[in-house]
């Protein structure tokens, strides 16, 4: 079966995830299609973090099925490069390449992964340092930018791929107030592209202006969830409801 | 220069640096000195290669591979150098092929005492290399394995571009340690007849008594110039390599 743009781009369906007998996951399904942008909130150890890791084969699954373009994700024949091509993935502690600069940490993958020309990737690699608002920082080592640099790099890394999804967890946590504003713009550029996203966020307001779909989790399961609009004004869940009020 | 020295020796017997002013003495110490700077250079190559890869093969998923690593490194730092120069000249010298000599007459084992010293100390602080490799590579946050992977590295490219050389700057103190003792633990090839420096300058107290002491002097005097260079070549390494916000 082929995929086809009018088919979910990222399809979950009733996923079951443990950690030794700890159930993380207990069933949770849904769908994103091209160009939406999903933010999935919830409580601390909810299983957000954990389910998009599952999307990009970091974590295993113990039960049901995530296909990305139409691609399973847990089969042990997975092709683990391709869909690491089409998802890319920024994580909350940034995770850049410490020895490299900032130039080199984006262009590392497409040169050594995918063997592309480097005159062409540099060309890309400054573009994308351009589009992040990072001109100039390009021969800054990671330790010598503040965090909301480095995340922002951090996406470009990732962009340098070319993915068709990006995977964005909890990517604001580490960040003061001020700086967090800057990764947030970053991202909202990327999805006002027209990049599929997926977040899971505590950044409540940033989830109501960018997002098609809110998904609240709780305990492993998928509350409620509902276009921003319908979902902070009329949650229905009670556990919804305490969540949103602590925070809103 | 060379009439001091020997009038030095007329004046006090036990001081004969005869080495000084005797062209044959002197053609024994230098042929002593290089072979331990090429026994010390090969061993330091192939200890640090027998270090990686075993080190790589320590984190592969087959248990059978894993114990094979585990199974080398307890035989080879649980016993002396000294036995296992002896056990791989001797013993398995012995199995060997031989081919003919230049003379045509005799034969020539096909890996010489040279050769046995050179396998013998590589795998000696190889086994050594491998748990301070090991050490450092525990030392590279887990996350930073998971960015690579999420870029599409696979295991040997994120353990090549990314694991190694952040382990190896964790780990090079440990390294250079290591390599110092290696450098000092060659003189006990002189046990196999390999013509290093211990082995010609006890030739040379050999033939002449009077010789004994400044050939001791000039053994410590030279170890501790090699050592000292190593050392200072190491450390400029390890500066050159910091990286600003990890490690030390």
């Amino acid at each position: 079966m082929t995929w086809t743009a009018d088919q979910p781009i990222v399809s979950i369906k009733k996923v079951h995830k443990s950690f030794g007998t700890l159930e993380v996951l207990k069933g949770v399904s849904l769908d994103v299609m091209k160009g939406e942008v999903i933010c999935i909130i919830g409580p601390s150890g909810s299983g957000k973090s954990t389910l998009i890791r599952c999307i990009n084969g970091l974590n295993d699954i113990q039960g049901g099925s995530i296909t990305v373009e139409g691609q399973e994700v847990h089969t042990p024949d997975l092709d683990k490069l391709a869909l690491r091509r089409k998802v890319g993935m920024v994580f909350q502690q940034y995770n850049l390449f410490p020895h490299k600069t900032a130039l080199e940490n984006v262009m590392m993958a497409p040169v050594k992964v995918l063997r592309q020309n480097k005159a062409d990737v540099e060309a890309r690699a400054r573009a994308l340092m351009k589009k992040v608002r990072l001109e100039g920082k390009e021969d800054s080592y990671p330790g010598e930018l503040s965090g909301g640099q480095q995340q922002r790099v951090a996406i470009a890394r990732s962009l340098a791929m070319n993915p068709d999804v990006m995977l964005f967890d909890e990517v604001t946590a580490a960040l003061d107030p001020e700086t967090v504003k800057e990764v947030l713009v970053t991202i909202k550029d990327l999805a006002a592209e027209g990049m599929t996203c997926i977040l899971v966020t505590h950044e409540m307001g940033f989830a109501r202006e960018v997002a098609d779909h809110i998904y609240f989790t709780d305990r492993g399961v998928i509350v409620e969830h509902g276009p921003p609009a319908t979902f902070f004004d009329e949650a229905s869940d009670p556990r919804t409801q305490e969540f949103l009020g602590q925070i809103l | 220069m060379e009439d001091f020295f020997r009038e030095l020796a007329a004046d006090y017997p036990r001081w004969n640096f005869i080495w000084m002013y005797e062209d044959r003495q002197q053609g024994k110490v230098l042929a002593g000195l290089w072979m331990t700077i090429k026994l010390s250079v090969l061993c330091l190559i192939f200890s640090v290669v027998i270090g990686l890869v075993g080190a790589w093969m320590q984190g592969a998923r087959s248990a059978v591979t894993r114990a094979i690593v585990q199974g080398y490194i307890q035989f080879f730092r649980n016993t002396p150098p000294l036995v296992q120069l002896l056990f791989f000249y001797f013993a398995l010298g012995q199995f060997t092929p031989v081919v003919a000599g230049e003379d045509g007459w005799t034969v020539e084992p096909i890996i010489s005492n040279v050769g046995w010293a050179v396998i013998s100390l590589s795998f000696f602080a190889g086994a050594f290399n491998v748990e301070i490799f090991r050490a450092g590579i525990e030392a590279v946050p887990e996350s930073t394995v998971e960015a690579s992977e999420s870029l599409g590295f696979n295991r040997l490219q994120t353990y090549l571009y990314v694991v190694l050389p952040l382990a190896f700057r964790v780990c090079l103190p440990a390294l250079n340690n290591n390599l110092v003792n290696l450098v000092k633990t060659t003189t006990q090839a002189y046990a196999i007849a390999v013509p290093e420096l211990l082995y010609h300058s006890v030739s040379i107290w050999n033939d002449y008594p009077s010789a004994q002491y400044p050939t001791m002097l000039m053994l410590f005097v030279t170890y501790i110039l090699l050592v000292g260079i190593l050392v200072f070549g190491m450390s400029r390494w390890e500066r050159s390599m910091k990286i600003l916000g990890y490690g030390t």
